[in-house]
């Protein structure tokens, strides 16, 4: 739009008014890198290499590392993108969605084991 | 701030209208994008209640069938294959627009679509299926979660291919203007986060329900 906001804010050209600048590195790095964060979790489930237990807190460490491979490559995230306020709105969410998430595992969790004996979920696909 | 400073030095309007207008304008066209990085943000919490709904209930069989009985790891895995292709195939049709190639902006923006329809296929194939066998939405509690977890991410997928073509006609009409080009950057965003979301579908729901 102004010329004089090109130059001092952050001035590369192009025509194109955006920050983001993409690049196919960026792109070829993340798709890699995500290919063998799914293979792995994968080739775990399907041989059932691990101990069922180990194995979920694995593939569980495989997609967090993959959910930032994939916000840095290919969403291009950082702490200056949009003076922060872009991080400052995904750290927020992901407070919400730990307090949503980890609530209401446990809240529901106490609630099955004081529930009256064979009416837990583990329990139920004996019944018919 | 600025408009104090417009009434107080009064004289030469046209430099204080500058002026002003440079104070105001400290990330404008950013606008949009922190604004949809904020909607996306919303829709985590959408789907972080679904997450939620599941977690709790994945595993109320109702003496129906469970996870590990009904997921096809393999389907599931090239259907990831699909949706992770797609994704790159977005930042080629980024760089393409970024180049101002609108042939080839065009051109990845077709495949991007076919792989999005190839996931969408794939995920309406492995929903009629499980209805057929009788593992419907209403069976059980787990089943319910899964479908309602399921076919919301499927549901975004959806209207993003229907955005997708809705772009397609806009740069084949208009080219690659600023405005088409922040359309481009926005569903850019949107695509991605689909992704994003279903990193934790396909680990959460299926790999998760397979293990016992």
């Amino acid at each position: 739009m102004s010329d004089h906001h090109h130059d001092h804010d952050h001035g590369h050209g192009h025509g194109s008014n955006y920050e983001v600048h993409y690049s196919a590195k960026d792109y070829a790095v993340g798709f890699v890198l995500s290919l063998v964060l799914t293979a792995i979790p994968f080739w775990l489930v399907m041989n059932a290499t691990l101990a069922p237990d180990t194995t979920r807190w694995v593939i569980l460490g495989f997609a967090a590392v993959q959910l930032v491979v994939q916000m840095i490559y290919f969403l291009h995230l950082s702490t200056k993108s949009e003076a922060g306020w872009n991080m400052m709105a995904l750290i927020l969410t992901i407070v919400l969605l730990v307090i949503v998430m980890s609530g209401s595992i446990w809240v529901m969790h106490h609630m099955n084991e004081n529930m009256m004996p064979g009416m837990g979920p583990t329990n139920t696909h004996e019944m018919t | 701030m600025s408009e104090i400073n417009a009434a107080v030095t009064g004289g030469s309007i046209s430099a204080d209208v500058s002026g002003r207008y440079i104070a105001r304008e400290h990330h404008p066209e950013q606008g949009t994008l922190l604004g949809f990085w904020l909607y996306l943000m919303s829709d985590c919490l959408l789907f972080a209640s679904l997450f939620a709904t599941y977690a709790v209930l994945g595993r109320n069989y109702a003496g129906g069938p469970t996870g590990a009985e009904l997921f096809d790891l393999s389907l599931i895995a090239i259907n990831t294959g699909f949706l992770l292709l797609s994704s790159i195939t977005f930042g080629f049709a980024m760089i393409s627009a970024q180049a101002k190639n609108l042939a080839k902006t065009q051109l990845w923006l077709v495949v991007t679509g076919i792989l999005g329809l190839a996931f969408l296929s794939l995920e309406i194939y492995e929903f009629q299926h499980l209805i057929h066998e009788g593992a419907g939405p209403q069976r059980s509690g787990f089943l319910t979660s899964f479908f309602a977890l399921v076919g919301t991410h499927g549901l975004h997928v959806l209207f993003g291919v229907v955005w997708l073509v809705t772009l397609f006609v806009q740069l084949a009409k208009h080219g690659i203007t600023p405005e088409n080009f922040r359309r481009l950057a926005c569903l850019s965003l949107f695509w991605h986060f689909l992704d994003l979301v279903w990193i934790f579908v396909f680990t959460f729901v299926y790999l998760m329900g397979v293990l016992p």
